[in-house]
């Protein structure tokens, strides 16, 4: 573990019109980790996720990379600087294959013609790199796939293009047995690898399966972020439901965080 | 993982190298899986010949009828191929057939009206057209109109403008030598030998070119003989195909001599070889699937998605007025039914009937020809049965609906075998 967090969140503040989701949000994400972001519903993190994606702007706060000072003003800002988002769906063309849909947006060419060759080629090189053997042609649609096939195709979308923090949206949300445990060891291995990740998760279980911290949300709150050795499975489901658990989470103050804030909670659930 | 990935061993491992069997198979369990491709079109095709050739053996087999089923289709096909990008993104276009007229009669104001030369003419023809698509794609891209209303607009409004340009209704002629030629001239049969050659030489060049550099990275090929076996399928097919046009097809043969390949027939061929090389080759052509297939997904990539919903519609737009130029060749003049009645219906079964979906995502501009070949072999084949053109209808509208109905079955059969 680094001493500089790649990525580290001070302060973020995001409203949408008087509902304001995320107040004085504070995160930090270290390469080679896994760090969980968990919540309820309507707690802020995948508005917290598209704040660092630069798909929304921020009110207030400020980003560090690398140590440094960034604004992620657009989803190609994001990209520059070497962050890919894993979205749970929607992130995958169905009747491309999986080359085209890894290339996506960021084609390779040779003069005006697409460099097919070159694509697959890159394509099995980072599949193979991550140890994925699931898919049997790089050339078969992505139609064809099983869900977690597609969720590891997504990923190694992300990974492809030398990315130092992938952030995965739920990635096992719609997976079976197995292939939670397949997608789970694919997100370890990001890790391994070096790369910071971060999971947004509702499971429990893959929580404490692969994550190295976990950061807690609570209507728009960073409530807690400590290891995942420090606490248990109970005080995280605590923390997610009531904000706070024994020591760790907000202070016991009732009136910061009585009827106030709820309505912003069903709200910015449905803004997600 | 661990009870997954005993089975494999690693991305390019696990394919054995694909064999002419193995080729086989897997179409036939991609054909099974509801992917059924441009096969209906083409027994849809067999069929028809069949049918008409039993039933008017002396017509429909002739090699002027054959001669005369190109350029019968040719309008049809054309606009057809422009409409296959409007699908591709699982939108419709319902005015391009009114386009075409519109485009048609700037073309002939501009040459017999002001007197311009040809080329003037077919300029400002393609110029409108791409105007018409802009505003078009527009109306759909960024003001958020479904393109079903926009275009159904178009349609009514375009053929008010038809009849405005050519007058309330009289006809203007299009005597010019060169557009007539287009659809009315045909090639020396030398010439059309040495294109069919440079076409077959070609396309063996590209594609025993991509076979050595993908076998030179070691990727997956496709077995050499399929390869043949396509190149020498392409050469057979052009090779009767000219040799036939190339036969005399003049009933007096002392008074005008009629042989060769219609002059639409390469002006085809080489707008299918653009249009199929900017889908399949070109990011652009990348972006269009994408979009189609998943416009959320594909504006997370960073494409532009506006910007291609807007290009298709004047890709289409233009295409329409490419149509509508060799319909106002074929007819020698431009009227205000040019472009109308049955032309748009026609071109988008042409396109559906090829195999392109209307949902979008999937199609090829291929289809339009093939589907084009079927609505014209129905269109030829009825009329030389001597069936009115309310039967025609009928028929052409029939098919139209099968060809619906085989693409929304082999989506649901393609969902149920998850290969959609």
């Amino acid at each position: 573990m680094s001493a500089t967090p790649l990525l580290e969140l001070r302060g973020i503040d995001k409203s949408f019109g008087p509902v304001q989701v995320l107040r004085d949000v504070a995160l930090s994400v270290h390469p080679g980790e896994v760090t969980a972001l968990v919540g309820d519903n309507g707690a802020g993190k995948s508005t917290l996720v598209k704040c660092i994606s630069g798909i929304y702007p921020t009110d207030a706060g400020e980003v560090l990379f690398n140590g440094e000072q960034v604004h992620i003003g657009s989803p190609r800002d994001a990209a520059t600087l070497g962050i890919e988002v894993v979205y749970q769906d929607l992130a995958l063309c169905d009747n491309l294959d999986i080359v085209q849909n890894m290339f996506l947006g960021r084609e390779k060419h040779s003069g005006i013609v697409l460099d097919e060759p070159t694509m697959e080629q890159l394509a099995a090189e980072t599949l193979a790199g991550l140890s994925i053997r699931t898919v049997t042609s790089l050339r078969q649609h992505v139609s064809s796939l099983s869900g977690g096939q597609r969720q590891t195709v997504a990923i190694a979308k992300a990974v492809l293009w030398n990315s130092k923090l992938v952030i995965l949206d739920e990635p096992t949300a719609a997976l079976g047995v197995a292939q939670t445990a397949q997608v789970l060891e694919l997100v370890r291995r990001l890790a391994d690898n070096g790369l910071a990740v971060v999971l947004i998760s509702h499971n429990m279980n893959d929580v404490f399966a692969v994550s190295d911290r976990i950061a807690a949300l609570y209507l728009g709150q960073m409530v807690a972020q400590v290891k995942t050795t420090d606490i248990t499975h109970a005080q995280v489901v605590e923390l997610i439901t009531a904000g706070r658990s024994g020591g760790l989470g907000l202070a016991t103050d009732p009136g910061s965080n009585g009827d106030g804030p709820q309505p912003a909670d069903s709200i910015s659930g449905g803004v997600r | 993982m661990t009870t997954t990935a005993v089975r494999k061993e690693g991305p390019a491992a696990v394919t054995p190298p694909p064999t002419v069997g193995s080729h086989v198979r897997n179409y036939v369990s991609r054909v099974r899986g509801g992917d059924v491709g441009a096969l209906p079109a083409v027994l849809g095709l067999i069929v028809l010949c069949t049918v008409f050739a039993i039933m008017r053996p002396s017509s429909f087999l002739s090699a002027g009828n054959f001669a005369n089923l190109f350029t019968q289709g040719a309008a049809v096909t054309l606009i057809a191929m422009g409409l296959v990008f409007v699908l591709l993104l699982g939108e419709i276009d319902l005015s391009a057939g009114f386009a075409s007229g519109v485009c048609a009669a700037v073309l002939a104001n501009v040459v017999t009206v002001l007197g311009y030369p040809w080329w003037v003419a077919v300029l400002a023809a393609v110029a409108t057209g791409v105007v018409i698509g802009t505003t078009l794609g527009m109306l759909v891209a960024k003001i958020g109109i479904p393109s079903f209303v926009v275009t159904l607009a178009g349609f009514l409004a375009f053929q008010g403008v038809v009849l405005l340009l050519v007058q309330e209704g009289t006809n203007i002629s299009v005597r010019d030598e060169v557009l007539v030629a287009i659809a009315n001239r045909n090639l020396a049969p030398a010439l059309g030998w040495a294109l069919t050659a440079v076409a077959v030489l070609g396309y063996a060049a590209v594609q025993l070119l991509r076979h050595r550099n993908r076998a030179a990275r070691g990727l997956i090929t496709d077995p050499i003989a399929v390869v043949a076996l396509r190149i020498a399928g392409l050469a057979v097919i052009l090779g009767t195909a000219v040799y036939v046009l190339n036969l005399e097809r003049s009933r007096n043969v002392l008074i005008v001599s009629l042989k060769g390949v219609p002059i639409v027939v390469p002006i085809i061929a080489v707008l299918l070889v653009i249009w199929t090389f900017v889908l399949q080759r070109t990011s652009y052509g990348r972006h269009i699937y994408a979009v189609g297939g998943n416009r959320e997904a594909a504006r997370r990539a960073g494409i532009g998605v506006d910007r291609i919903r807007i290009s298709v519609f004047v890709i289409c737009s233009s295409m329409a007025a490419i149509g509508g130029i060799v319909a106002a060749s074929r007819a020698n003049s431009v009227d205000p039914n040019t472009g109308g009645s049955n032309v748009l219906l026609y071109a988008v079964g042409a396109a559906v009937i090829g195999g392109t979906s209307l949902f979008g995502g999937k199609g090829r501009v291929f289809d339009a020809v093939l589907g084009g070949a079927v609505v014209a072999v129905i269109e030829n084949g009825m009329g030389l049965m001597g069936y009115s053109a309310g039967v025609k209808y009928v028929v052409t509208g029939v098919v139209l609906l099968l060809a619906a109905s085989v693409d929304a079955l082999s989506r649901r059969r393609a969902a149920a075998t998850g290969t959609r």
